[in-house]
């Protein structure tokens, strides 16, 4: 169980722009063990995405790189399962097809024609779709095709679960909703999840871990928080709890004091902003050294 | 007052009573949209055209009204009635002639020949619309696989462009003297499958109506959403998989506006290419009576010019049932 699962090593990340050489990611280390909730918070353009990206193998990292037990990341697959934060549903397939468009790819030749059917039904009743199969993604409200996502992710038997913030682009009750079913799913199937978010709220509920990443460019891991509640997890009973709220203002804190983002208009006033950030998080380095 | 107020609350019950049917009023004001207000645009047309026609003088008398060119309309259809009961005449006579050699002789040489008169302008409706399916057919063919591979891959697409650019905007005018001189040169056969000038008619309209099918697919194609492309990459698709499964269907809408499109310029460039090249065909029929002349060539010309427009509005609504059909946004 303590043994790493995925594990980040030095990994750097820089794009090549017109005005030279971008770099996104400076040296991140993450170890991750089975079975664990890890989240990524910050602020946005912090690369947040580009991390989950580097672990699906959609980008390659410039330096560094990413193992998964014991085999080098260095191209997609299903073991890797993604949740887009848009759901990514083909709009000409039905919920079921959409589905089962992974399911084919994945276990053509492990399991029967009756067996894989089974497997899509029995994904899609995980996520309380069943009554939508044969619904078109455009025939669905947002927070079912998002369901409908997890499920086609689900469905690939994933070592590791990879969610771009899932619930980025659902209304606040929806979002709850969704994030139950999680719980409960995940209460069942004990994946590792790395899921991408930028609320507070849903990262302390549902994660074991989070990792709170210091802003861009040249970002990195800030700090390493981990969450000691015990599961069930009930959102209602925690809004109280201490040690809840106490680790909610720890990630307040985090993003809000030591990771203030300034948002200006003028660019000379968003430059001298980063230059600040910057000496802050040289200065929080600094604290922690 | 008083007597109106009272006369007013019967007819105010009746109106309540009436409501029913007002609300069947509405129904009926989206038919007369629908259905009434295109009636009466055609008739304001005939009514504008036949007032106008006689006055315009041409060397061939005056232009004709509706009237004349509805009688050339049944005209043409009788003689082409005509020409059908006198190939049928000839048909069976030879026939009978044949079976009467043969009973004589069984191992004589029996010839068969086909009716020698002219098309008619049934006939020339008919060559045209299997012309113009041919040509289309062919271009899509060429269009659609060369546009996904166009819009796969940035360098290719960006290589070709601008010979696209160059060729797009061709007349086919400019394409049918190359092309009748290319098919003369190679298609050389004793038992050709295809007439000569049906390959020429049909390489100018692939020619010319290629153009959209291929710029929209390859834009089409490329405007996959990013996040699909993700999903396939994250199953790992193979190539053809990922073609046939996220590009091809995601790209359909484009696909079928640009195959309308094209279809509608492969119609209009057939009719010139058959004027030009003298190739059988709804063109060479409006040259022909041009230059026949007679004071009845310009009602027939009038009768092919509604005709095309007729079928290239069927073509287009084919094409729109067809989409519905396919295409998922729709």
């Amino acid at each position: 169980m303590s043994k790493t699962h995925l594990e980040l090593t030095g990994v750097d990340m820089s794009f090549d722009t017109p005005k030279g050489e971008f770099l996104a990611l400076d040296n991140i280390n993450l170890k991750i063990k089975k079975g664990e909730f890890v989240s990524l918070i910050g602020h946005s353009g912090c690369g947040k995405s580009t991390v989950l990206n580097i672990v699906a193998g959609l980008l390659q990292a410039s330096k560094g790189g990413c193992v998964l037990d014991g085999h080098e990341v260095n191209s997609p697959g299903p073991e890797r399962a993604v949740v887009f934060q848009h759901h990514a549903l083909m709009p000409w397939l039905t919920v079921y097809e959409n589905v089962e468009l992974a399911v084919q790819q994945v276990f053509r030749k492990t399991m029967s024609k009756q067996e894989r059917r089974d497997w899509i039904n029995h994904n899609l009743e995980l996520v309380n779709m069943t009554h939508a199969a044969s619904k078109r993604p455009g025939e669905i409200s947002g927070g079912m095709a998002q369901r409908v996502g997890i499920a086609r992710a689900l469905a690939m038997k994933p070592s590791v679960l990879l969610m771009d913030e899932p619930f980025g682009a659902l209304d606040a009750l929806t979002r709850a909703h969704l994030q139950d079913s999680l719980m409960d799913i995940q209460k069942d199937l004990n994946n590792t999840v790395i899921m991408i978010t930028h609320d507070v709220d849903e990262a302390v509920l549902l994660s074991d871990r989070i990792i709170m990443m210091t802003n861009g460019p040249a970002a990195t891991v800030g700090e390493d928080l981990r969450i000691d509640l015990p599961r069930p997890r009930n959102r209602v009973e925690l809004a109280d709890d201490p040690t809840y709220v106490h680790y909610r203002q720890e990630v307040l804190k985090f993003l809000y004091e030591k990771q203030r983002k300034l948002e200006t208009i003028a660019p000379r006033r968003a430059a001298q902003a980063a230059e600040e950030t910057s000496e802050k998080t040289e200065e929080a380095k600094a604290a922690r050294a | 007052m008083n007597t109106l107020t009272t006369t007013s609350s019967p007819e105010q019950s009746t109106w309540l009573k009436s409501l029913p049917s007002r609300i069947n009023d509405v129904e009926w004001g989206q038919a007369t949209k629908q259905l009434l207000l295109p009636i009466l645009g055609i008739l304001i047309f005939l009514a504008f055209w036949h007032l106008t026609a006689p006055r315009i003088d041409t060397s061939l008398g005056a232009f004709p009204g509706p009237t004349q060119v509805w009688e050339q309309g049944g005209q043409l259809w009788q003689e082409h009635v005509n020409q059908r009961e006198r190939a049928d005449k000839f048909i069976t006579m030879q026939e009978e002639r044949n079976a009467r050699i043969l009973a004589k002789n069984p191992d004589a040489e029996v010839r068969i020949r086909d009716y020698p008169g002219a098309p008619t302008f049934i006939d020339q409706i008919g060559t045209s619309m299997i012309t113009v399916l041919a040509g289309f057919v062919l271009a899509t063919l060429i269009a659609v696989p060369l546009g996904i591979v166009f819009g796969l891959n940035k360098h290719f697409q960006a290589a070709v462009n601008p010979l696209i650019q160059v060729f797009k905007p061709v007349s086919p005018l400019a394409w049918l003297p190359l092309v009748t001189m290319v098919v003369s040169a190679t298609y050389v056969s004793d038992d050709p499958m295809f007439e000569k000038s049906f390959l020429t008619s049909m390489i100018t309209v692939t020619l010319c109506s290629l153009w959209p099918t291929l710029i929209n697919t390859s834009v089409g194609v490329a405007a996959v959403s990013p996040d699909l492309v993700n999903v396939s990459r994250v199953l790992r698709l193979p190539f053809l998989t990922h073609v046939r499964k996220v590009v091809l269907p995601s790209s359909v809408p484009m696909i079928f506006t640009g195959l309308r499109v094209s279809l509608g310029i492969a119609w209009m460039v057939l009719i010139a290419a058959e004027m030009l090249a003298q190739s059988p065909g709804l063109g060479k029929f409006v040259w022909d009576e041009f230059q026949n002349g007679s004071s009845q060539s310009l009602s027939r010309i009038m009768v092919a010019v509604l005709t095309i427009g007729f079928i290239g509005f069927l073509l287009d609504r084919a094409m729109q049932v067809i989409q519905k059909k396919v295409a998922w946004n729709e």
